[in-house]
């Protein structure tokens, strides 16, 4: 038998009032991914890990974290650790004190570890200074020490390096890479693909509380390059005919007056071509453009789809 | 390599209690007050004739924390007690801790319940520490002499002694009580500021339930009656049946707002932080 995935989520809801934050996910994420949690803000990010984390109660749908449900126990987080939003700890006591109350109500010789977690979040010197008076990026840190102290072997991060300036974004990264190389499962939410672009191979994205996409990173890259930029000499004329076109989808205006769309397939293209001319639409540029992928997710997450 | 129980939550939180200004508030007060009634005291001549010990605080100081234990029923125990209690589940959420603890390896059950053990053990901290501080005053500017009980006998300075001693401990039972309906408003409001006054509200409010005509038979049953019930210890012989009402009338109070705190914890969303 296979063992259970580090997080499977089937048709996960939350309501809030007439506001459904999160709208029946679909979700798994497999040993040793990388996992990008992509979406704009309000999308529902935090809300679904939130329920991922047993903090909060789904209205309907189920969290499986390795086969068990964080709604049942709290045994469920063995081998879990992550925060969501800013993580939080007692302003008026010290940071190494604070990790090791953490670390007392993780048990299993967590407290050993403070030394080492602090190392690298590289804390050691702030150590006895009180949380209170750390910065943001700081706290940030903290988090991500309070985390390894449980030895996950699932870290779920919401926008770790959000408010981190370049340097901390950077580190951030690379300390995410590490721990990745080192075995453990990441999941991390972001409302910027770019931020997690390098260091994830699998992405969700999550939009209005629906995901809209889910699969490798590498597959979203191939199907943003789909996209074809369209000039002609009669701008309305060619959006005509594209529109009537079904082999054609997604078609865009630019601001410049530059058409995209997305073909089914490369013989689309060369019908269309045709199809332009005889409208009267000269072709003056018609070019395959690997759209970055940010347009894709902009799109993903901003389009009437 | 022990794995986490309700005990370690419960040192953990005295911790907290420890390294937190409103702890020192209360404990501060809780035994600044006696000190200065206890000058009053010794600074003036006349007595309170009209409370029970009253009579006595210029003879024994034994009467001190006595009386202190009379006049700090009405709203400075309730108050002290209500000050922590009321706030150690609501501080987690002010400081959006509770997702912290929420996500290690203990369940919502012991973290309440080490909560719970955290304010009742503050309570008696602060009571006793209070009334030591009665007592020593006490001793100090009224000697220690013999004790007159309410039923008119005197009784040794050492036997005095210790039914101090019991009538502190059987205060206990009302002052847990009142520690748990600030631990359930605590919980439920998730406001330190709401479930302070809220408690202090109700303990204030009970006492004026019995001048409301008709309802002057509820007077046993009410939680701050049973502040009066260590005064069957100085009884002789010793009249238990106060003390054994305000066991079961405290519990009918404690155990529904710790119960109704527990279920409300454990079903709750954490939404902040
Ligand atoms: N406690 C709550 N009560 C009411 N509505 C809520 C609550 N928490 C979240 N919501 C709503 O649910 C939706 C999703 O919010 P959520 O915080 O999950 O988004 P997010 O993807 O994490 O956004 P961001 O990128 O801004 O962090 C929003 O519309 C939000 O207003
Ligand atoms: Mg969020």
């Amino acid at each position: 038998m296979a063992s259970s995935p580090p997080v499977e989520v089937h048709g996960l809801t939350k309501q809030y009032g007439d506001i459904t934050a999160v709208d029946g996910v679909d979700l798994t994420v497999e040993a040793g991914d990388v996992f990008g949690y992509l979406g704009p803000n309000g999308a529902g990010k935090t809300t679904s890990m939130r329920m991922m984390l047993g903090l909060i109660r789904p209205t309907a749908g189920e969290v499986k974290l390795f086969g068990k449900d964080p709604q049942e126990s709290i045994g469920a987080l063995a081998g879990v650790a992550g925060f969501v939003e800013a993580p939080r700890f007692y302003p008026y006591l010290d940071a190494k004190t604070n990790l090791e109350l953490l670390a007392a109500l993780d048990g299993d010789g967590a407290k050993g570890l403070i030394p080492e977690v602090l190392d690298i979040v590289e804390l050691t010197d702030r150590a006895k200074d009180k949380v209170g008076g750390y910065s943001h990026g700081m706290r940030q840190r903290l988090g991500i020490a309070a985390s390894l102290l449980r030895k996950p072997r699932l870290l779920m991060l919401d926008e770790p390096a959000t408010g981190l300036d370049p340097a901390g974004m950077r580190d951030m990264r690379l300390l995410i890479k590490r721990l990745a190389s080192e075995g453990i499962t990441v999941l991390l939410s972001s409302h910027l693909l770019a931020e997690v672009e390098d260091v994830c191979d699998r992405v969700a994205i999550i939009r209005k509380g629906k995901i809209a996409y889910q699969g490798q990173l590498s597959q979203l890259r191939k199907e943003a390059g789909l996209s074809y930029s369209l000039r002609t000499t009669d701008d309305t004329a060619a959006r005509k005919v594209l529109d009537s076109f079904s082999a054609i989808t997604d078609v865009a205006a630019t601001d410049d007056g530059t058409l995209r769309f997305h073909p089914a397939d490369e013989s689309a293209v060369a019908q269309l071509s045709g199809q332009l001319t005889a409208a009267g639409a000269m072709i003056i540029e018609l070019a395959p453009r690997s759209a970055t992928l940010e347009e894709l997710f902009f799109e993903l997450t901003e389009g009437e789809s | 390599m022990r794995s986490p129980s309700v005990f370690t939550v419960y040192r953990w939180e005295l911790r907290k209690l420890r390294a937190q200004k409103r702890t020192y508030l209360g404990i501060g007060a809780a035994i600044l007050v006696p000190m200065a009634f206890t000058i009053a005291v010794a600074l003036r001549p006349g007595e309170p004739r009209d409370v029970p010990f009253g009579r006595y605080i210029h003879q024994t100081g034994l009467s001190i924390p006595l009386v202190m234990l009379l006049f700090g029923s009405i709203w400075f125990f309730p108050l002290i007690t209500a000050l922590v209690a009321g706030d150690i589940v609501a501080n987690e959420d002010q400081n959006g801790t509770l997702k912290t603890i929420l996500t290690r390896s203990v369940d919502r059950t012991q973290v309440f319940f080490g909560k719970v053990l955290a304010a009742f053990t503050y309570a008696f901290i602060a009571v006793v520490i209070s009334s030591g501080f009665a007592l020593v005053a006490g001793l100090i500017v009224s000697g220690y002499n013999p004790l007159t009980s309410l039923s008119g006998q005197l009784v040794s300075a050492n036997e005095g002694l210790s039914l101090v001693g019991a009538s502190v401990a059987v205060y206990m039972i009302p002052i847990l009580a009142i520690a748990s309906i600030a631990l359930m408003l605590s919980t439920v409001t998730r406001n330190s500021a709401a479930a302070v006054v809220g408690t202090l509200m109700f303990s204030l409010i009970l006492q004026l339930v019995v001048i409301i005509p008709g309802l002057g038979g509820l007077q046993p049953y009410l939680l701050s009656t049973q502040f009066n019930s260590w005064q069957g210890l100085l009884r002789t012989p010793i009249d238990w049946d106060p003390i054994i009402r305000a066991a079961w009338v405290s519990s009918a109070y404690a155990i529904p707002a710790l119960l109704i705190a527990l279920v409300v914890f454990l079903r709750r969303d954490v939404t902040g932080g």
